[in-house]
């Protein structure tokens, strides 16, 4: 089952090999682990770049009329911010816990197709290098260089040639497309392994949550990149062959590159979110002691929401005018998906009630990702409230909903996971103070800022702009938004500190640290290259307690 | 902390002071959606008060659970090798949280499509005024058809009175990326699209100067796009009509400023009455000094600012789409002295 190469070298003598020998074997690997690690670690970067760029557009809003940074380096950063924050640090970290544990959980040896995911993870890293060679090349080669300053979601006609000549444009277009080659084959592979390599025994209703909302994702990525993707080359033909589909001056559509960008734009959210999810779904039970409350509802609330987001894409676009019946409808749609949203809130809160809550890292973590996903989802529905959109949209107050999705609902979980899970792939446990100091230092810097920013929303003041006058009441509020972000830095800090000094001192951790129940926790920490000596044979959700508990096993109650 | 001050400036009266900045505009209003003074604007209040109502009782309820689960069922020391009762689920409790939820977003639902249908007005009534506004990288210009006047960034529209309503229905176009009109206190936003025509309505009773701008990303300056809203008694409306549409008066003393205006390539992007400017790239010139601002916000309207605007453009407000026309001083000032006697 593994392949013939480096990567199967056991733990000990890689260690004992020189560097180049083990780079060697990193970059040409195809272990669903290795590769997994290679996902994480390089999101993990360009996330600390993406944060550094954040930080900088926080400094120049701290004060009015402050000139830090002029109009087109705060462009370009908010720009690059917003694209690598979604394609290369969300996607790529999910796509590594995919990775590494997909095959662990369902008892395979590898995924189904492992050259196809080390061809994944390169396209990946390549489009992001590619996308920041922009800094370089954006002019061209001559010149100095420019990164594209047409927002994440580069609206057209701003990207026409009239409005953004040069080639940084292309370096946006070509960075994510790569990428997006990426993303189809790894979500392909998730599929392909999930369903025709689970084990003896784990039938598609034994699987664990996460591997469910794995594969739901999966499919959401097959079918929402597709639009993407097709936008992006209709406008490399605008841009180089002269065709007009958004292009304005000859009669192109501009709501048309709308409708194509949230197609996809609105799928994403959840293809960033379920993985959250599916996180949060292994953590809960395991550290309240008990199993995950109503497993067939929550399959359904993940499949449900699956399908409904494919059709609220056009709540991003409440305010450019289309008919009444129309944003009738996709106010339905949306508030729809509230509710199979809430049905999981409350299956993690079941879970929880009756339980004996074990307050550890990746629960604390849950926790407060719980409280923030409620004021995420609650500042949604505002948002799905049409009228009340044609205030809120495009102004501060969105900016602070859907970082409160991303940062409240997606990075607590990714750091949910890796205290979670950094045991088993390295064999030593994160401290827990350091833990707690990286924990409280981000949550509350966290919300100062972006618990403020809702209000900078509501007293008028749009996203997107480099500096504003004083006396309309933003002044005050933006200096607090960016003092957070200093206490959001250190918290990070802490979390740096802590991998780095558990992975030399970290306690041992052992098969099991924390008395778990998923198939992961059966083999070694880190597991070999083949994961299990022998396929493990399962009879009912919760494996490892049918093996702890021999005389009072789940398969008699499921 | 962040909250405390939020919600204090919300609740403050929507007048806070304003320290002046070299050659900035005083703004020296809050654009709270929460106090509306014109009829869209208040029905969205309205709706938004009874969602963040609900929303907020979702808040503590749920919120309230999660916190009393948190410490009720924390694991308590020496619960470390004892597990709780396994429980799987239970159909009664799921469908009740499932038809709950339900049962809210139908309410909220239903408030909400009533409203949008309320606030849907896409053609103007008898009794309106039209103003056709187009969005322009990065200022707006500002057409009445019915009284043949074009103006710039500040909107001049007439208060509604009970015995003679009076609402002003904007067209909104885009010459050329998308922008966004949008002044919280007035109505919500609505972009301006290129080969689109969008439309917008407000209606109010309270004279006034409000403020708000583009929402909408459009390009290096789209911080500097700002919207100001002046609302008239009609009497001081019709006033201000009369001043638009008379001619300009020919000061002798400053013909040579007109001369070089007329000689230079400001002509080809200005128009300005009484002379033969008539291009449309930048915002017309005429009647000029009527406006309290320049640069759509960027600065004050005042004879140091203008002289200062046309001897660099680029340093009040970067990237402008008007060029450094390289004048000298003395130039410099002989246009001015012209342009301030555009009244
Ligand atoms: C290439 C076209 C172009 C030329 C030539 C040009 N301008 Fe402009 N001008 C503009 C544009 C565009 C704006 C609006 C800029 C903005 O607010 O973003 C503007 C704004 C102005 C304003 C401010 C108007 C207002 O209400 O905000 C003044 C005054 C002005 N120009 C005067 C001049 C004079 C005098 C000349 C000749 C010396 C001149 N311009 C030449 C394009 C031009
Ligand atoms: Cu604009």
């Amino acid at each position: 089952m593994t392949a013939i190469d480096g990567s199967v070298l056991p733990a000990e003598a890689a260690a004992r090999t020189s560097f180049w020998i083990r780079a060697h074997e990193w970059a040409t690997t195809v272990d669903h682990k290795r590769l997994g690690l290679l996902y994480i670690s390089s999101g993990l970067v360009f996330f600390l770049i993406a944060g550094l760029e954040a930080s900088a557009i926080r400094a120049q809003l701290a004060f009015a009329n402050n000139d830090l940074i002029g109009p087109n380096t705060f462009n370009r950063l908010m720009t690059v911010h917003g694209t690598t924050m979604v394609f290369f640090v969300g996607m790529p970290i999910f796509f590594g816990f995919g990775n590494y544990l997909i095959p662990l959980m369902i008892g395979a040896r590898d995924l189904a197709f492992p050259r196809l995911n080390a061809f994944g993870y390169w396209l990946f890293l390549f489009g992001g290098l590619l996308f920041y060679f922009s800094w370089i090349g954006g002019d061209g080669l001559y010149g100095t260089g420019t990164a594209p300053d047409v927002g994440w979601f580069a609206y057209s006609p701003l990207t026409s040639p009239a409005f953004s000549p040069g080639n940084s444009t292309d370096y946006w277009i070509l960075g994510i497309m790569v990428a997006g080659f990426g993303s189809t084959a790894t979500a392909l592979n998730f599929v392909a392994t999930i369903l025709c390599m689970r084990c003896p025994g784990m039938t598609l209703g034994k699987m664990p949550l996460f591997v469910w909302m794995m594969l739901v994702n999966g499919f959401l990525v097959l079918v929402a990149l597709t639009p993407l993707t097709a936008a992006q080359v209709m406008l490399l033909f605008d841009r180089f062959l002269d065709s007009h589909f958004f292009d304005t001056q000859a009669g192109g559509s501009a709501v048309l590159w709308q409708h194509f960008f949230w197609v996809f734009g609105h799928p994403e959210v959840y293809i960033l979110i379920l993985p959250a999810f599916a996180v949060a779904s292994e953590v809960t039970p395991v550290f309240s002691r008990k199993p995950i409350f109503g497993y067939e509802i929550m399959v359904a609330a993940t499949t449900g929401i699956g399908f409904i987001s494919l059709g609220v894409w056009a709540h991003h676009m409440f305010t450019v005018g289309l008919s009444g019946p129309v944003n009738t409808f996709f106010t339905a749609s949306t508030m729809a998906i509230a509710v199979p949203t809430g049905i999981k809130i409350f299956n993690w809160l079941g879970t929880m009630w009756g339980g004996r809550i074990r307050l550890r890292m990746p629960m604390l973590w849950v926790c407060a990702f719980l409280f923030e996903f409620v004021i995420a989802g609650l500042t949604g529905v505002m948002l799905a409230v049409v009228p009340f959109d044609w205030q809120l949209s495009d102004s501060y107050f969105v900016v602070a909903h859907f970082h409160f999705v991303l940062i409240g609902g997606l990075l607590y979980n990714i750091f949910a996971g890796i205290y979670y899970w950094f045991p088993k792939a390295t064999g030593k446990m994160l401290s827990e103070r350091l833990g707690r100091w990286h924990f409280w230092v981000f949550v509350a810097g966290f919300n100062v800022t972006f618990g403020t920013m809702h209000f900078q929303g509501l007293l008028g003041m749009p996203r997107r702009i480099y500096t504003y006058d004083p006396g309309r009441g933003w002044d005050l509020l933006n200096l607090i938004t960016s003092l957070g972000v200093i206490l959001q830095a250190i918290g990070i800090l802490f979390f740096l500190v802590n991998v780095l000094w558990s992975l030399r001192r970290g306690e041992d951790a052992g098969q099991d640290p924390w008395d778990a129940w998923t198939l992961e926790w059966s083999t070694t920490s880190p597991p070999p290259a083949y994961n299990f000596e022998k396929i493990p044979v399962v009879q009912s959700r919760r494996p490892l307690w049918d093996l702890k508990h021999p005389n009072d096993p789940d398969w008699r109650y499921e | 902390m962040g909250l405390l001050a939020g919600a204090a400036v919300l609740c403050a009266t929507g007048v806070a002071m304003a320290e002046p900045t070299t050659g900035r505009p005083v703004f020296d209003q809050v654009s709270n959606m929460f106090q509306p003074v014109s009829v869209p604007a208040a029905k969205i209040r309205d709706l938004a008060l009874l969602v963040l109502a609900i929303c907020g009782g979702i808040f503590v309820v749920v919120g309230g659970l999660i916190a009393y689960t948190l410490i009720r069922f924390r694991a308590r020391p020496g619960d470390e090798h004892r597990e709780p009762p396994q429980v799987y689920g239970s159909s009664n409790i799921e469908a009740a949280w499932t038809i709950v939820p339900v049962i809210i977003v139908v309410v909220l639902f239903l408030a909400t499509a009533r409203t949008i249908n309320e606030l849907e007005l896409k053609e103007p009534p008898e009794s309106a005024l039209q103003v056709t506004v187009v969005g322009h990288r990065w200022w707006w210009e500002f057409q009445y058809p019915e009284y043949g006047i074009v103006t710039a960034n500040e909107l001049h529209v007439p208060a509604s009175t009970p015995d003679a309503p009076r609402p002003t229905f904007l067209w909104l176009e885009s010459v050329d990326v998308a922008h966004s009109f949008w002044v919280p206190r007035l109505a919500g936003k609505t972009d301006v699209i290129p080969n689109r025509r969008n439309t917008l309505w407000l209606e109010t009773a309270q004279p006034g100067l409000y403020l708000g701008q583009c929402a909408e990303y459009c390009g290096t300056q789209h911080a500097h796009m700002l919207l100001r809203v002046y609302v008239h008694t009609p009497e001081d409306f019709a006033r201000w009509v009369e001043e638009q549409k008379a001619p300009e008066a020919e000061v002798a003393s400053v013909a040579a400023g007109r001369d070089l205006f007329q000689r230079t390539a400001c002509i080809n992007c200005h128009a300005a009455s009484g002379t033969v400017a008539d291009g449309t790239f930048g915002p017309s010139l005429s009647h000029l000094m009527s406006r309290e601002t320049i640069g759509a916000g960027v600065a004050m309207n005042t004879p140091d600012n203008l002289r200062a605007w046309i001897r660099d453009p680029q340093t009040m407000k970067p990237g402008v789409r008007m060029p450094d026309m390289k004048l000298a001083d003395h130039e410099v000032d002989a246009i001015v002295d012209y342009l301030v006697t555009l009244r």
